[in-house]
């Protein structure tokens, strides 16, 4: 008998969709298209987004897209918004699209991105002297591996994020060698392997991430990033050569294509007003990947608990 | 004839011998002659290809046009016309009918339940009449239920239903165009060749330009890279064909139509499905690839799982692909094995078609059913399983207990076998190493061969990848040894023992369909990032075909000349090593050279463990959107697999006229 009810009340919310399209005062009722990838940080702001755009009328879909292939389908308008560029890793593609104005920076998302080198916690017994970045030569051997030993091994990200790992060894004199993962999937797959074992690791870790928050360790802190440092060799410890100090932390940023704001300006003014902070999202990101509930229920949840938040962002 | 043979030889061991004195002494010689281009070509000499084919796609998509049209809006036609059936079948097997768009969507009718779905396996596989199969199908469903990969699965199955046909058909019409026309054969082979070789990486970005972001685009791109087989298989079964049944076809007063499709077509049909079998095969691999570029499925779910290192989640939606490669591979043999039906037997309408009346009686009533009580709707949760922790569990003990067992035994290998071939690649100079590839080109296949060296090799120098080129022959060439030691011998004893060989062909189709993503955490675990770990990669998949090859290599040899050895007192491991194997051979370097194919296009694979090879070259073109790097990288893959299939080709073809088969 339920059921039916149910049935009844599906079929009478039909009958009213079908003649009161026009309840909402939105620009238009095609689907917005926003891309997921496939990372948990992502699918969460992706979804907080979406969840904020239906409240506001829109209709909205989610579409998996890979990070970089996905400006093809931006360019084009096939695809609307995307909601995570990391200004560390997604610089290039941004000023590639965005150069001709089909696709539109549409600012920060809040989030700021650190990327630095990293350890577990185990390994301050071995070396006493981190996180200060001088102590790395001492300890170098207890990083190493037969491969690099007596250099320390440090594992960088994809030679495609950049970073210049290369070039940071070679102007702090480090006595480490930088070995590249091909993706962040082997880099943390290595990480793992060596937290399960205690086993000595120095790798390339960003945030907001889980692993921060599943691993416990930390950053090193080297001389902190400031423009100069990348561009003028005189500036910082070694005056012969650039990059002796730590990475740039950068914004998230958020970018959409300009069909957004031609067709659902109200919309577009939404994604530009969404921030979150790194700690939030850290916390978010941890609730699902470590106490394993679904993306849904913890989007579901701040929904509940930010409801001025977002509804500033819709007015 | 003897004294040819003993001038061979001699020109042989004083050429290798001067590839090592040019190996060790190099670097002197290029000291002495002051000419460092020998070591290393000029950078400022490389041709800038990857500049200009970037801004060639970019005019292409942006401004070319035919007049009346433009051509991406040529491109967004034809992805319009694939996408109206995959839409149809998407709606049957997952989303059912819709009204509206997005969130605002209301299923009216929903998809196909779990259970109709197996109802429909079932009664295919009920038309075969073979009872393994039956039991094969349903407990392969069963496992898609059960593993909650239902979802995934049929947007997966979705678009191999739409890829498929797609790509058979025109394969076989290409295939049986090239037929009749030779100079059309003689266009379609490079392209083919090309299409099979360049890694799909390298095109994945100007496909998605033309053909705009989404499942289309998946489908195109598993299309370009699953074809070529069809029409391969096609042009060699039609030649193949006995003339006298061509001849009597023609006698009998058969139109070329007629002639081509009541006699040719079903008399090669067995040939034909071999390439049918490649194209499902192909089309599986490509799902995680796809799923990048928006197909969703199952291949996003195994890029997700390794995104969280869930390496339980991986395997799972891995063997799922796996589990739909295995029921149509064997559904479709079995179809195409099935004696034609007799002319309308003399039943009444409904007998003859009644399996098809209490199939459709019932899904209706599944469905029904399935507005009551939700079971027969969505496989209930409650009964799902899940394996992760397991799988974590197990690596993990490995990881905890063997580790130093794995890495010395890694060091080991790494020292004494893959380093060595590696400053050997890196170490010979470039001019000479062109000058043997076009040598070895000319032994083998005079003027043509060697030229077609000369021509393809020179391009990958001025494209400034040598050094890329080298690491890329360095890896593929360690993994093929390692593969062929391993695959040969499991390929001997499958070719003797039919039980070893039932065994050994499930494995094997295991390892090829499934997604190496599953697998490359776990051994990136195990043996941290690197060469080696690549290397492992490669040979995994890679190993199939030297297995499969040989296998059939010695299952199909001449019985009479077994038994003739037999009768003049041959030991068994006399037959085996005197007889069998040599006869063997040519097909055992065909195993070889396919073995070297799917090496090289596991290359962008080995790009996300750390590789510096032209695999991370095409990556790097990927990652960056970098239309032109990628394409040219890939350019260069694809060249390197062209001179090796050449050459070991034109080998096999000696080997068999030396022996005298065919």
């Amino acid at each position: 008998m339920k059921i039916i009810k149910k049935r009844i009340s599906i079929l009478l919310s039909l009958i009213f969709f079908l003649f009161a399209q026009n309840i909402y005062a939105v620009e238009s009722k095609d689907p917005i298209k926003l891309t997921l990838h496939d990372w948990t940080g992502q699918l969460i702001t992706t979804n907080i987004m979406a969840e904020v755009l239906k409240e506001a009328g829109y209709n909205v879909e989610l579409i998996p897209a890979d990070y970089i292939a996905q400006f093809a389908g931006l360019q084009t308008g096939d695809l609307h918004v995307a909601m995570e560029m990391w200004e560390t890793t997604g610089r290039d593609a941004i000023d590639e699209y965005t150069a001709d104005g089909r696709v539109v920076n549409v600012g920060s998302t809040g989030m700021d991105a650190i990327e630095e080198w990293w350890y577990p916690s185990y390994m301050k017994e071995k070396c006493p002297g981190l996180p200060n970045w001088e102590a790395l030569n001492d300890c170098a051997e207890a990083f190493s591996t037969l491969e690099t030993s007596p250099k320390g091994r440090y594992l960088g990200g994809p030679v495609t994020w950049g970073g210049y790992d290369d070039e940071r060894v070679e102007a702090l004199d480090l006595d480490w060698e930088v070995i590249h993962a091909g993706t962040d999937g082997a880099l943390f797959a290595e990480l793992e392997s060596a937290y399960q074992r205690k086993a000595p690791i120095m790798l390339w870790v960003y945030a907001p991430h889980w692993a921060p928050s599943k691993y416990s360790g930390e950053f090193v802190d080297f001389p902190p990033y400031t423009t100069e440092c990348y561009t003028d060799p005189s500036w910082g410890i070694n005056k012969n050569s650039a990059y002796d100090c730590g990475k740039p932390r950068g914004p998230i940023w958020k970018v959409a294509s300009s069909m957004l704001k031609d067709k659902w300006p109200g919309a577009y003014d939404a994604v530009e007003a969404f921030t979150l902070d790194s700690n939030e999202m850290g916390n978010l990101v941890a609730a699902v990947d470590l106490d394993g509930n679904t993306v849904d229920a913890v989007v579901a949840e701040w929904m509940v608990n930010n409801k001025d938040r977002w509804g500033s962002w819709i007015k | 004839m003897k004294n040819n043979n003993i001038s061979n030889k001699i020109i042989f061991v004083s050429l290798t011998f001067l590839t090592f004195v040019f190996y060790w002494y190099g670097k002197e010689i290029a000291n002495y002659f002051d000419s460092k281009w020998i070591l290393k070509y000029p950078k400022h000499h490389a041709i800038p290809f990857a500049i200009h084919t970037t801004s060639f796609v970019k005019w292409l998509i942006n401004e070319a046009s035919f007049g009346l049209f433009t051509f991406k809006e040529l491109t967004r036609f034809f992805a319009w016309i694939i996408e109206q059936p995959y839409k149809l079948v998407l709606i049957v097997l997952s989303k059912g009918i819709l009204k509206g768009q997005g969130q605002d969507a209301i299923q009216l009718i929903g998809p196909l339940s779990w259970l109709s779905v197996i109802g429909i396996f079932f009664i295919l596989a009920l038309y075969t009449k073979d009872k393994f199969l039956i039991f094969l199908v349903i407990f392969a469903i069963v496992y898609l239920a059960v593993f909650d990969q239902w979802q995934s699965s049929m947007i997966t199955l979705s678009s191999i239903i739409i890829a498929v046909p797609i790509g058979v058909l025109l394969g076989l019409l290409l295939g049986v165009l090239s037929y009749k026309s030779k100079i059309l054969e003689k266009i379609i082979t490079p392209i083919l060749d090309l299409m099979q070789t360049v890694p799909v990486f390298a095109y994945l970005v100007p496909i998605l330009v033309m053909f705009g972001f989404g499942p289309v685009s998946a489908l195109i791109a598993t299309i370009i890279y699953a074809m070529p087989p069809m029409v391969r298989t096609t042009i060699l079964a039609l030649n193949n064909i006995d003339p006298q049944l061509k001849e009597s076809g023609i006698m009998s007063g058969c139109t070329d139509r007629q002639l081509m499709w009541k006699v040719l077509i079903p008399v090669s049909k067995p040939t034909l499905l071999i390439g049918v079998n490649q194209v499902i095969m192909l089309s599986l691999n490509m799902v995680i690839i796809a799923s990048m570029i928006g197909a969703g499925g199952l291949g996003y779910d195994v890029l997700a799982s390794l995104r969280r290192l869930d390496i339980g989640g991986g395997i799972e939606s891995g063997i799922a692909i796996v589990v739909l490669a295995i029921i149509l591979d064997r559904l479709s043999q079995a179809f195409a094995n099935l004696p034609t039906l007799t002319k309308k037997t003399q039943k009444k309408f409904y007998v003859r078609y009644k399996k098809i009346f209490f199939l459709i009686f019932y899904i209706i009533s599944i469905y029904t059913l399935g507005y009551f009580y939700s079971f027969f709707k969505i496989f209930p949760n409650e009964l799902m399983i899940n394996t992760s922790s397991f799988w974590e569990e197990l690596v993990k003990y490995i990881n905890i207990n063997y580790f130093d067992n794995l890495e010395n035994f890694k060091i080991i290998l790494l020292t004494y076998f893959m380093l060595p071939i590696k400053k050997f690649f890196l170490g010979v100079p470039w001019p000479w190493f062109i000058f043997i590839i076009t040598l070895i080109g000319w032994y083998y296949g005079k003027l043509k061969l060697a030229s077609l060296c000369l021509i393809l090799s020179i391009f990958i120098v001025t494209t400034g990848l040598w050094q890329k080129a080298m690491i890329t022959l360095y890896l593929c060439g360690s993994s093929v040894i390692i593969a062929s030691i391993i695959g040969i011998p499991l390929g001997i004893w499958a070719g003797l023992n039919n039980k070893a060989n039932k065994i050994l062909t499930a494995f094997i189709d295991t390892l090829q369909t499934l997604p190496s993503f599953v697998y490359l955490i776990p051994v990136v675990m195990l043996f941290r990032v690197g060469d080696f770990t690549a290397m492992i990669a490669v040979i995994l998949y890679a190993l199939a075909p030297s297995v499969r090859y040989t296998a059939h290599g010695i299952r199909n040899i001449n019985n009479q000349i077994v038994e003739a050895a037999l009768i003049s007192g041959c030991s068994p491991r006399q037959l085996l090593f005197k007889i069998k194997l040599p006869l063997a051979l040519p097909e055992i370097l065909l195993g070889i050279n396919q073995t070297i194919m799917l090496a090289l296009s596991m290359l962008v694979i080995t790009a996300l463990v750390g590789t510096r090879d032209l695999g991370q070259e095409v990556y790097i073109g990927l990652t960056k959107a970098d239309i032109g790097r990628g394409l040219v990288a890939g350019l260069c893959v694809a060249f390197i697999s062209i001179i090796a299939d050449r050459i070991i080709k034109a080998g096999s073809d000696r080997l068999k006229n030396k022996y005298g088969i065919k």
